[in-house]
């Protein structure tokens, strides 16, 4: 394997679309972050059987990795996200996704801990993903990628982890497919992960999770520009079904309460309705917005791949269709949360877990935050949450020995 | 274990706390934000988890560093399997769960030992503001109107001895307090204490 750190670009103010796109193009095989390639000699073994080689994975870390190896924290993403959980995101320009929640001082502090994001397997900022070129063809993947599974995105960071020298993670932290990486990394690998926050995220995709994005991934096939996934070929992007997957899905991401304080029934930029099909309402002006957005920033295949990953997760199934199974014999220290207006991951799901935890004999913390945002709540300024995950990592480090934030030192 | 001067300590959370072996695995239900299991991983060194219903108390806990969870003593004590902890324990939360006895059998079940304190409605002065007023005591600790108070099994201490029989608990150790919270320094019959116990606690084993 090898590691590549390239430098960053240059920040661009108002990177237009068109420029997005094309930079977004460009970071599939050669991202602007850290870069580890493994060869022939390191295959990655994937749930469906077939073993993928050669692969690559793309990383950002943050602070220093103290001499013991002890105080490293893996970040995994959600859905749409990116390496850059806490740096400039080369493509859209704006600040790093969880800026709040990691950097100097905050609650995953820079200043103290080691943190690693990667880009999840199927992504499309330089891991290995749909977009990439396939070494064997030369031409990019598209469906040609075999289906990757949670599995799989966690044994790729495994390998990672391993690459960088570390034998075991302070701490795994995610969101939504992110908790979901985070109760994977605790379940197959328990004695490299000290302590575990899943946040918004459920043992197994539920069946209306599962049918919210098996719309976005029919509103991307519908899209002649799709190709038969074959769109990069024709110089095309299927544009119009992205951005009605994305639509969809964001929808999910909010409560009625958010939607209905931050929108109502106001219209956008006029003063009666026009008995036609315009955007009238402000909620559809903002859902257009977004959907338009993503797509400057979004593979659609990607997408496709990694909805289905979210989708074939199901921690219990694996595990003789018991959930304490999956943590049986844990010594890791466990912190879930779950956000009072959240109805994509409910809270009834993040209890599923702590019921499993309990009787698995797990050391388990468990948080219900009151937010009135809906899933989006965690990438959100919710102070309940940082002040929580501070809580939980300054505990946590004490019991594994290294300094913590506010501990002095 | 210098951040604990024991004589600030409440009354029963002190004999909790001398109930409790050095180092053991402790289920602390009921615990709010975490007061006592704070005292018993810094005094005793135990490694210790707790348990409320309040999802408030359970967040300031968490913050703190403290392994809490919500639930609720009368359906999720059920998740946990059989000798999970070494000591199970319920503090003043007896009275305010809707089946006290199938609490205690799980704790019996979940616990090596299980230590139990709560207030004594057999006291004296409840007696007295009951036979007097003809009015439901209202007291320092039991600060609640009738109607208001999450506090709905009260027993005595009597009939805390007769619910130990019945799910077959031994008492191994029991301690009752006076209304300054200091222990009642002599042995006396169950009837005696139950006159004058402010509070009680218990150590149980299953029999």
């Amino acid at each position: 394997m090898t590691e590549t750190a390239s430098a960053k670009p240059e920040k661009t103010p108002n990177i237009s679309p068109s420029t997005q796109a094309s930079v977004a193009a460009e970071q599939m095989d050669m991202p602007a972050s850290k870069l580890m390639r493994f060869g022939s000699d390191n295959p990655l073994r994937l749930d469906e059987g077939t073993e993928l080689t050669p692969w690559q994975i793309a990383y950002e870390t943050y602070g220093e990795l103290n001499e013991d190896k002890t105080n490293a924290i893996l970040v995994c993403h959600a859905l749409t996200g990116d390496q850059y959980v806490a740096s400039e995101n080369p493509v859209t320009g704006k600040p790093g996704w969880w800026s709040m929640m990691v950097g100097p001082g905050q609650p995953v502090d820079t200043d103290k801990y080691f943190v690693i994001c990667a880009n999840v397997l199927g992504g499309c900022l330089g891991t290995t993903g749909p977009a990439c070129t396939n070494p064997e063809t030369n031409e990019v993947y598209g469906l040609d990628l075999p289906v990757v599974t949670i599995g799989d995105m966690v044994r790729s960071q495994a390998k990672l982890v391993e690459a960088l020298g570390i034998e075991t993670l302070f701490a795994v932290v995610g969101g939504s497919m992110g908790g979901m990486q985070v109760l994977q990394w605790a379940s197959a690998y328990p004695e490299k992960v000290f302590a575990a926050v899943p946040i918004a995220a459920g043992p197994r995709h539920s069946s209306q999770n599962i049918a919210f994005h098996e719309v976005g991934r029919q509103a991307v096939m519908a899209d002649p520009d799709w190709c038969h996934g074959q769109y990069a070929k024709e110089g095309k992007r299927p544009m119009k079904g992205l951005s009605v997957a994305r639509m969809a899905a964001h929808i999910t991401y909010m409560s009625d309460e958010s939607l209905h304080s931050k929108f109502g029934r106001n219209l956008q930029d006029r003063s009666a309705i026009t008995f036609g099909f315009d955007a009238d309402f402000q909620i559809e002006s903002y859902l257009r917005h977004q959907g338009m957005t993503f797509v400057d920033r979004f593979d659609a295949n990607s997408y496709l791949y990694v909805t289905r990953a979210m989708d074939y997760f199901d921690l219990a199934a694996t595990h003789g269709g018991k959930l304490a199974n999956a943590f049986l014999h844990s010594t890791t220290r466990f912190c879930v949360m779950s956000f009072t207006t959240d109805w994509l991951f409910p809270t009834s799901e993040s209890k599923d877990i702590v019921r499993a935890l309990n009787a698995a004999g797990a050391n388990v913390s468990f948080v219900e935050i009151e937010s009135s945002r809906g899933h989006d709540a965690f990438l959100l300024d919710e102070p309940e949450l940082f002040k929580t995950m501070r809580g939980f990592l300054t505990g946590a480090a004490k019991a594994r020995g290294i300094p913590a934030p506010g501990n002095g030192d | 274990m210098k951040k604990h001067d024991l004589s600030n300590v409440r009354g029963d959370h002190r004999i909790l706390c001398d109930f409790v072996a050095s180092g053991s695995r402790v289920l602390d239900i009921g615990c709010g934000t975490g007061e006592l299991l704070e005292l018993l991983i810094d005094t005793r060194g135990v490694d210790g988890r707790g348990f409320d219903t309040s999802q408030k108390g359970v967040n300031e806990a968490v913050a703190r560093g403290l392994s809490v969870v919500q639930g609720d003593a009368d359906n999720d004590l059920a998740a946990y399997p059989d000798d999970a902890f070494d000591y199970a324990i319920l503090s003043h939360t007896l009275q305010a769960t809707m089946d006290p006895k199938q609490v205690l059998e799980q704790l019996l079940r979940i616990g090596k030992k299980v230590v139990v304190s709560f207030p004594n409605f057999g006291h004296w002065r409840n007696r007295m503001q009951l036979l007097f007023n003809g009015r439901m005591p209202v007291t320092d600790y039991l600060p609640y109107e009738w109607y208001d108070t999450p506090n709905i099994h009260f027993c005595t201490i009597r009939d805390f001895v007769a619910l130990s029989e019945e799910v077959h608990a031994k008492v191994i150790k029991a301690e009752a307090l006076d209304a300054r919270g200091q222990r009642i320094g002599f042995n006396a019959p169950w009837w005696v204490w139950n006159l004058i116990g402010d509070q009680a606690v218990f150590l149980l084993e299953r029999k």
